[in-house]
């Protein structure tokens, strides 16, 4: 017995790849790529504070925070600072990717939300300043009062302050250490009345700064994102792997071609999707063995430390062989 | 609408005078979908001046497209910017990003499918004896009285945290809330009659005092303490639990046993392979489609299918004619549990898609999986009768046999 085939729907049949439509340099070491797709479809929706997944050659995954404008629904934003340390995803990001060069994107995901607040204190430390990008656009639209306070090793090394300078005139501090010295957290931020949130995404010295000051505020008043971590999850696998359903006892080939979903349905398998962007949660699926290759905007951090269940639309496989509860 | 909005398209665009809010279009509006479909991607609805979609595609289209279809401005006929709204307007179903974003955040981590793992054991144990009770009775029932409104309101209202006393207000107030989306027609006037004391009842349970430790209110309030949404939103956000989550599966319920009865095949079927049971759901929101529309606003000129829309317009998106478009579905008037019904819109798509549907799959996989253990056919006794509702649709009465397995 097995399922009609649908017919074809506007949803991703497949990993979601995209192109690089432009890549420019903004300042000293940053540079910002534009991604979206050939026929300029909706990407998968997202909040300030978002990053995605960019799955490199050989498997490396490296997290950037989205900067874009969340009205256009085609096309993400990264920037991407060089980092001197290293280990291929900056340099390749810089060296080698190219307009016109497809690239797996997984995500987006938001560990850092924007929440509501009558004064928000944005605090950047050089390539912080990206997820603080679109909360400030957030903000505009929510009629709150903001500031910003950015600062970076030089003023030639700060992406996008002329823009900000530009459009919002004094609400934005910018502050070059060479210049001027730390950035004035303590002044800055001040002594955190009610209805003030302070946000800071930096450097590890510049978020213990605002820790630091920020001690006896109330619960939820100061959020901090630490530049993403280098990914410490085991690579990504780019070639096919084995997924073994075990309450049906059936086995089935997912290539890099296809979705988890789409071989086990393949298979005559009845399983529930929705979005089919990893964002609603409908194809959620237990995994028994092996370590899922989470891609969807769900699963938290812990959940995914966890490996017990997938979104199968758009999650993979780490390695050659994943065990579901299908 | 005014008539400086809309004059270009006039001459081409399909127009119709049907009501789909009136008696005849309640009680069956699959004729008029389908008029409505074959019509083209966009017609007109002159009786209100509203812009109606009712394939497929641009349903599902315009339910995305949050930036050119917004929900801020009602998602009923009443347009905000020009008329008060009943009740203050929800901080999901009738807001916008960037306003919509924590509250979302919220709900979607209170009502995600984690949170259900810790109440899947309990509302799988709960149906078994409701279900016994009524197969050892003779089996003979009202299953809208007696089954698909009983069984949830057995357990969501435990879960969300609510008092025992008045819970009998939740039905009257979802329907009313749902009536409120369409015209104010003798259904929305009916309603009006009783709703005050009723939203005065919904109002005080959502305050933290009245919401039982560890519920899903109670969450909302813990929410509150983090931050992320403020104390001032965490009341309303409790209401949208109270609204949303009872109407809906009851009718979603009501839609599965129906179609099973009236399907005895599929109900067999279902009975041999239960891993279908899942499907049984979808299949039959798909096929019923217990909310059946909604509206939305066109932000700037849209061109959608062919049309610009103008600003400022209402747009009627039809669900339930989506979800029966032939252009998508293959036989999309069988009621088929071999049929993959991934990608219905009954639960809408996109930002605003129903934040409960998980707990209204957990609740509808618990029933049926205690029915199918104890049941070994489902047929009707009776001629099932509609209840009208401007957006949902309803079974008043379903008069049905259990057969003992």
């Amino acid at each position: 017995m097995t399922l009609p085939t649908p017919m074809p729907t506007a949803a991703t049949r497949t990993q979601l790849s995209l192109t690089v439509l432009d890549k420019r340099r903004e300042s000293d070491g940053v540079v910002s790529v534009r991604l979206g797709q050939e026929d300029a479809q909706r990407l998968p929706d997202w909040t300030p504070g978002a990053h995605i997944d960019l799955i490199l050659p050989g498997g490396l995954t490296r997290q950037y925070s989205l900067c874009g404008d969340r009205w256009d629904p085609a096309t993400y934003r990264i920037a991407v600072l060089r980092e001197s340390a290293s280990r291929g995803g900056s340099a390749y990001v810089h060296d080698q990717l190219s307009p016109g060069d497809n690239v797996l994107v997984g995500g987006p995901r938001n560990n850092f939300q924007l929440v509501p607040a009558r004064d928000y204190r944005f605090v950047a430390g050089g390539i912080g300043i990206t997820p603080i990008l679109p909360m400030i656009q957030a903000v505009e639209r929510l009629g709150s009062s903001w500031t910003l306070l950015y600062g970076g090793r030089t003023r030639a090394s700060l992406a996008f302050a002329d823009e900000l300078t530009a459009r919002y005139g004094d609400r934005v501090l910018i502050h070059p250490q060479d210049e001027f010295g730390l950035l004035p957290v303590a002044d800055f931020l001040g002594s955190g009345a009610p209805g003030t949130v302070a946000y800071c995404c930096g450097p590890a010295p510049l978020l213990a700064a605002v820790d630091a000051h920020t001690a006896g505020w109330r619960a939820g008043s100061v959020r901090t994102e630490r530049f993403v971590a280098a990914a410490t999850e085991p690579p990504v696998r780019s070639e096919a792997f084995e997924v073994v359903l075990a309450r049906s006892g059936r086995s089935v080939r997912v290539t890099p071609e296809c979705s988890v979903l789409d071989a086990v349905r393949d298979a005559g398998v009845p399983v529930l999707s929705s979005c089919e962007q990893g964002l609603c949660g409908t194809c959620e699926t237990g995994v028994l063995e092996g370590t899922p290759d989470h891609r969807d905007t769900l699963l938290d951090d812990d959940e995914r430390r966890q490996g017990d269940r997938m979104m199968i639309c758009v999650s993979r496989s780490c390695g050659d062989r994943l065990v579901l509860d299908l | 609408m005014t008539d400086t909005t809309y004059h270009a398209a006039s001459t081409e665009l399909p127009h119709f005078d049907d009501d789909p809010f009136g008696p005849e279009l309640l009680e069956d509006p699959h004729p008029f979908h389908a008029r409505l479909r074959d019509s083209g991607p966009v017609a007109y609805l002159e009786r209100y001046g509203v812009f109606a979609l009712g394939r497929y595609e641009q349903v599902r289209a315009a339910l995305s497209d949050w930036q050119s279809f917004i929900s801020g401005a009602g998602v009923g006929l009443a347009n905000f910017r020009t008329e008060t709204p009943w009740r203050p307007p929800s901080l999901l179903l009738e807001a916008d990003p960037p306003h919509h974003d924590a509250p979302r955040a919220v709900l979607t981590s209170v009502l995600s499918s984690r949170a259900l793992r810790g109440l899947r054991d309990q509302w799988f144990a709960d149906p078994e004896s409701l279900v016994d009770d009524l197969v050892k009775r003779g089996g003979e029932l009202d299953a809208v009285s007696e089954l698909a409104e009983v069984f949830p309101l057995r357990v969501f209202p435990d879960a969300v945290g609510l008092a025992k006393d008045g819970r009998e207000n939740l039905l009257p107030y979802g329907s009313h809330a749902f009536n409120a989306f369409g015209p104010r027609n003798a259904l929305v006037q009916d309603g009006e009659a009783t709703i005050g004391a009723v939203a005065e009842w919904i109002g005080e349970q959502c305050a933290r005092d009245r919401l039982a430790p560890g519920g899903f209110g109670e969450q909302i309030w813990r929410a509150a303490d983090r931050g992320d949404i403020t104390a001032e939103q965490a009341p309303l956000i409790v209401r949208s639990l109270l609204t949303a989550g009872v109407d809906t599966t009851v009718n979603g319920i009501s839609a599965v046993l129906s179609a099973l009865a009236r399907n005895p095949e599929q109900y067999e079927l279902m009975r041999r392979r239960p891993e279908l049971i899942r499907v049984a759901f979808d299949e039959a929101v798909r096929f019923e489609s217990p909310v059946q529309t909604f509206f939305r606003v066109a932000e700037q000129d849209v061109s959608l299918g062919g049309t610009v829309i103008p600003a400022g317009s209402k747009v009627l998106m039809f669900l339930g004619s989506a979800n029966r478009d032939p252009r998508r579905w293959v036989q999309p008037d069988r009621f088929d549990l071999q049929r993959d019904p991934s990608g219905h819109v009954g639960f809408g798509m996109g930002i605003h898609q129903c934040a409960g549907q998980h707990i209204a799959r957990l609740e509808a996989e618990a029933l049926l999986t205690a029915l199918v253990r104890r049941v070994r056919r489902i047929e009707l006794t009776g001629t099932p009768r509609r209840k009208h509702n401007n957006t949902l649709r309803s079974w008043g009465y379903l008069p049905l046999r259990l057969t003992e397995a």
